[in-house]
C-alpha cells in the first residue's frame, strides 16, 4: 500500500530543493573564478612571499644533451648579463670573470664512457653556502631557490670556498649595464638564480628555454612538489641522480644518464 | 719574603725606538695603500680568482689570528695554571695577543669584497655560520683579554686575575676551535673536512704564539738593555720544542688519516709528492724549516746554548707556520674538488678537475705584512706608554732556586 501524497508538503520540498540548488550555483559562480585563479597561474604579485607549496627544480637529461652545444650557456648569459658576449668583465682574468653555468663533458674512468652535461648552481636543499654565510645574504627561498642579495653580501667567499659545484662567481671589477632583473655588484658573490624573475612571472628559465629551442629537450624545469608535473613524472618514470648525493644536500637539479 | 718584581714601561726616546716605530708605520702604510688599490679597482688586480678565492691576505690573517690566542698561553700559564714563574710575562702575553688579533682581522676585514658594510657583519649574525661565532668570538676575546689585563695592572683587582685568566683561557680554546673549524667543516673540499683541523689549529697556535713571544721579548730585553736570565728563557725555549713537534703529531695523524681512505689518496699525492710547491711547502717548509731544525736547535744543548740561534729557531717556526698556513689554504683550493666522482673532465670552461694556479701579488702580500706591522706597532707603542715589561728578568729576580745546567 502507498502513502497518500501530500501536495502542499511536496510544494515546499521542490520549493526548497529549487532555493538550495540555486544558493549552491550562486556560491558556486562566487568562487569558481578564485579557485580557477589559483589553479592556473602560479605567479605571485610582488608583495607575497615565495611559497613553499612549490619547490623548483631542473633535472637534465646527459644522453639528450648535445656535444659541444652551449645554447643554454649562451641563453644565460644574455637573460642575465654575464660573459664575453656581454664584455661585462673586461679587466678580469679568465679564471676571474663571472660563471653562472657551464658545460662540462665526462669520461668514465673505467667504461670510457662520454657524456657532457651543464653545470649550475645545484639549488640544494641544505644549501653548505647558506648555512656559512655569516650575513644571511646567502639565502634559500621557501621554494627552493638559492640566491645572493646583493645588498647585505659583503665579498667574505666563505659560500665559494663551502660549495661542492664551484657554482659561484665573485665580481673582480666594477660593472656596467647591467639587467634590471639579475642586478650584479663588485664585491659580491653571485650564481644562477634559476632566472626566479621568470619563475616569479610564471616562466621558465632561459637555459631550459634554449635547449627546447635547439630541439635537445635535454632539460626539464617544474615544481618537484607537484606529483603531476612534468619533471617529477619523468623523475618517477626514468629516475634522477644528484651531484655529490653522498653529501645529502637534496638538490634541486638532477641529472639522468650519469 | 721575596720582592715582586716591579714593571716599568720602557723608556722609548731612543733613535732606535723611534725608528723602529718608523719602519712598522711604513708597512702599516703600504698596506693601506695596497687595500686602497685592491679595492679601487676591485680584485682583478690580485692573484685571487673564482678557483683560488682566498689567498695570501687569507694566510697572514689565518696565521696572525691563531698566533693571537696562542700568544695568550703564557699568560694562562701563569693565571690559570697558577705557575708563579710565569707571572711576570703574563702581562706582555695578553697584550700581544690584543695585538695580533687586531693585526689579523685588519687583513680580514680590508680583504672583503665589500668592506664598508662591515657593519652589517657586525649587527647580524647568521648563527649556523662559524663565521658569525667566529665574529663573537673575536669581540668576545678583545673584551675578556682587556678586563684580563686590567685585573693584573690595578692593584686592587689582583683577586680576579684567575677567575679572569681561567676566562681568557678558555674562551681562546674556543676561539682556536672555532679558526680550524672554518675549515674542518667544509665537506666541498678534500684537503679540508675532518674534525682534527681544530685541534690542530689549538695545537698550532701554541707553537706559532710562543715563537713569536720569544722573539718580542728577546727584542723587548735586548734593545732595553734590561736583564734576560736562562731561567725563563730556557723555560719558554723548550716549551716551543714540546709545541713544535706536537705540531708535527697532529700533522702526521692528519696525513695518515687521509692515506688510509682511499678517496683521499688523490689529493694526499699532490700535497705529499706531485703538488710542485704545495709539497715544497710542505716538506722543506713546514716538516724541516718549522719542525725538524728548530727541534734540533731547542734540543742540542750546545746549540740551545746561543740565544741568537734559538731566536732564529723561534723565526723558523714561524716561517714554517706560515708554508702549512698557505698549504692548507691555498693547497687545499689548489687541488679540484670531486665533483664527479670515478669520472675525468675532458672538457670544461671553468677549470673543474685542474690543479688550480695562484701567484700572489705585491699588493696581496703588503696586506698581509701590514698585518704584522700593526701588532707589533702597538706592542711597541704600549709597552712605553704603560706598565707591562718587568724591570728584570734576570735569574735571581724569577727564580731564585734557579741553578744553571
Amino acid at each position: 500500500m502507498t502513502q497518500p501524497v501530500n501536495n502542499k508538503e511536496t510544494t515546499t520540498d521542490i520549493y526548497r530543493r529549487q532555493f538550495l540548488g540555486k544558493t549552491a550555483a550562486a556560491a558556486g559562480l562566487a568562487l569558481a573564478p578564485g579557485m580557477i585563479l589559483t589553479e592556473v597561474a602560479h605567479a605571485r604579485s610582488a608583495d607575497q612571499p615565495a611559497s613553499d607549496k612549490n619547490r623548483w627544480g631542473l633535472l637534465i637529461n646527459t644522453n639528450k644533451c648535445g656535444t659541444g652545444c652551449t645554447a643554454c650557456v649562451s641563453a644565460c648569459q644574455t637573460e642575465n648579463g654575464w660573459g664575453e658576449i656581454n664584455k661585462s668583465e673586461p679587466h678580469s682574468k679568465a679564471s676571474q670573470k663571472a660563471v653562472w653555468i657551464r658545460k662540462v663533458k665526462l669520461k668514465d674512468k673505467l667504461t670510457g664512457h662520454v657524456q657532457s652535461l651543464p653545470l649550475m648552481c645545484q639549488h640544494c636543499e641544505h644549501p653548505p653556502c647558506v648555512d656559512v654565510c655569516p650575513t644571511g645574504a646567502s639565502m634559500k627561498r621557501k621554494d627552493g631557490i638559492v640566491l645572493v642579495d646583493k645588498h647585505i653580501c659583503i665579498g667574505c667567499r666563505y659560500c665559494m670556498m663551502a660549495c661542492p659545484y664551484k657554482a659561484r662567481s665573485f665580481i673582480h671589477e666594477a660593472l656596467e649595464n647591467q639587467k634590471v632583473h639579475a642586478p650584479r655588484g663588485k664585491g659580491t658573490v653571485e650564481s644562477c638564480t634559476m632566472c626566479v624573475h621568470r619563475v616569479d612571472t610564471d616562466g621558465t628559465p632561459a637555459c631550459v628555454e634554449a635547449c627546447n629551442a635547439e630541439g635537445h629537450q635535454a632539460m626539464y624545469f617544474g615544481d618537484l612538489k607537484d606529483s603531476n608535473s612534468a619533471i617529477s613524472v619523468e623523475l618517477r618514470n626514468n629516475g634522477g641522480q644528484q651531484l655529490r648525493q653522498d653529501l645529502a644536500l637534496n638538490t634541486g637539479v638532477r641529472y639522468q644518464g650519469l | 719574603m721575596k720582592k715582586t718584581i716591579p714593571f716599568l714601561a720602557i723608556e722609548g726616546r731612543s733613535s732606535g725606538y723611534y725608528m723602529l716605530l718608523a719602519i712598522l708605520a711604513t708597512f702599516i702604510l703600504a698596506s693601506l695603500g695596497a687595500f686602497y688599490y685592491m679595492e679601487h679597482h676591485g680584485h682583478y688586480v690580485t692573484g685571487m680568482s673564482n678557483q683560488i678565492v682566498w689567498g695570501m691576505p687569507h694566510v697572514f690573517a689565518v696565521f696572525l689570528i691563531v698566533a693571537a690566542s696562542g700568544i695568550l698561553n703564557v699568560a694562562s700559564i701563569s693565571s690559570a695554571f697558577n705557575k708563579k714563574a710565569y707571572k711576570p710575562l703574563a702581562r706582555l702575553s695578553a697584550l700581544a695577543a690584543v695585538a695580533l688579533l687586531a693585526g689579523g682581522l685588519m687583513i680580514l676585514v680590508l680583504d672583503l669584497g665589500r668592506p664598508e658594510r662591515l657593519v652589517i657583519a657586525m649587527t647580524y649574525y647568521n648563527l649556523k655560520s662559524i663565521f658569525a661565532w667566529n665574529m663573537l668570538l673575536y669581540n668576545g676575546f678583545f673584551a675578556i683579554v682587556i678586563v684580563y689585563l686590567w685585573t693584573m695592572m690595578q692593584r686592587n683587582l689582583g683577586k680576579y686575575t684567575r677567575v679572569a685568566g681561567t676566562a681568557a683561557f678558555l674562551w681562546r680554546l674556543a676561539l682556536t676551535t672555532g679558526t680550524g673549524s672554518i675549515f674542518g667543516f667544509l665537506v666541498a673540499r678534500q684537503g679540508y673536512d675532518a674534525a682534527i683541523m681544530a685541534p690542530m689549529f689549538v695545537i698550532m697556535s701554541f707553537s706559532f704564539g710562543l715563537a713569536i713571544y720569544i722573539l718580542v721579548l728577546m727584542a723587548s730585553y735586548n734593545w732595553t738593555e734590561r736583564p734576560l736570565g736562562d731561567a725563563i728563557f730556557n723555560r719558554l725555549k723548550n716549551l716551543l720544542g714540546v709545541f713544535v713537534a706536537a705540531v708535527l703529531y697532529f700533522v702526521a695523524v692528519y696525513h695518515l688519516t687521509n692515506l688510509y681512505e682511499a678517496q683521499h689518496h688523490d689529493f694526499e699525492m699532490f700535497i705529499l709528492r706531485d703538488g710542485g710547491i704545495y709539497t715544497q711547502l710542505f716538506w722543506l717548509g713546514q716538516v724541516l724549516i718549522g719542525g725538524v731544525i728548530p727541534l734540533i736547535i731547542f734540543y742540542t744543548p750546545a746549540l740551545a746554548k746561543s740565544r741568537g740561534l734559538v731566536g732564529f729557531g723561534a723565526l723558523l717556526v714561524i716561517l714554517g707556520g706560515l708554508a702549512q698556513v698557505y698549504g692548507i689554504i691555498i693547497g687545499g683550493q689548489a687541488f679540484p674538488m670531486t665533483i664527479f666522482p670515478g669520472k675525468e673532465v675532458i672538457e670544461t670552461t671553468f677549470a673543474d678537475g685542474a690543479i688550480a694556479s695562484y701567484v700572489p701579488t705585491l699588493a696581496e702580500t703588503l696586506l698581509g705584512l701590514g698585518g704584522f706591522a700593526v701588532a707589533l706597532f702597538l706592542i711597541a707603542f704600549c709597552v712605553k706608554i704603560m706598565q707591562f715589561l718587568p724591570a728584570s728578568l734576570a735569574d735571581k729576580d724569577v727564580d731564585p732556586h734557579y741553578k744553571a745546567s
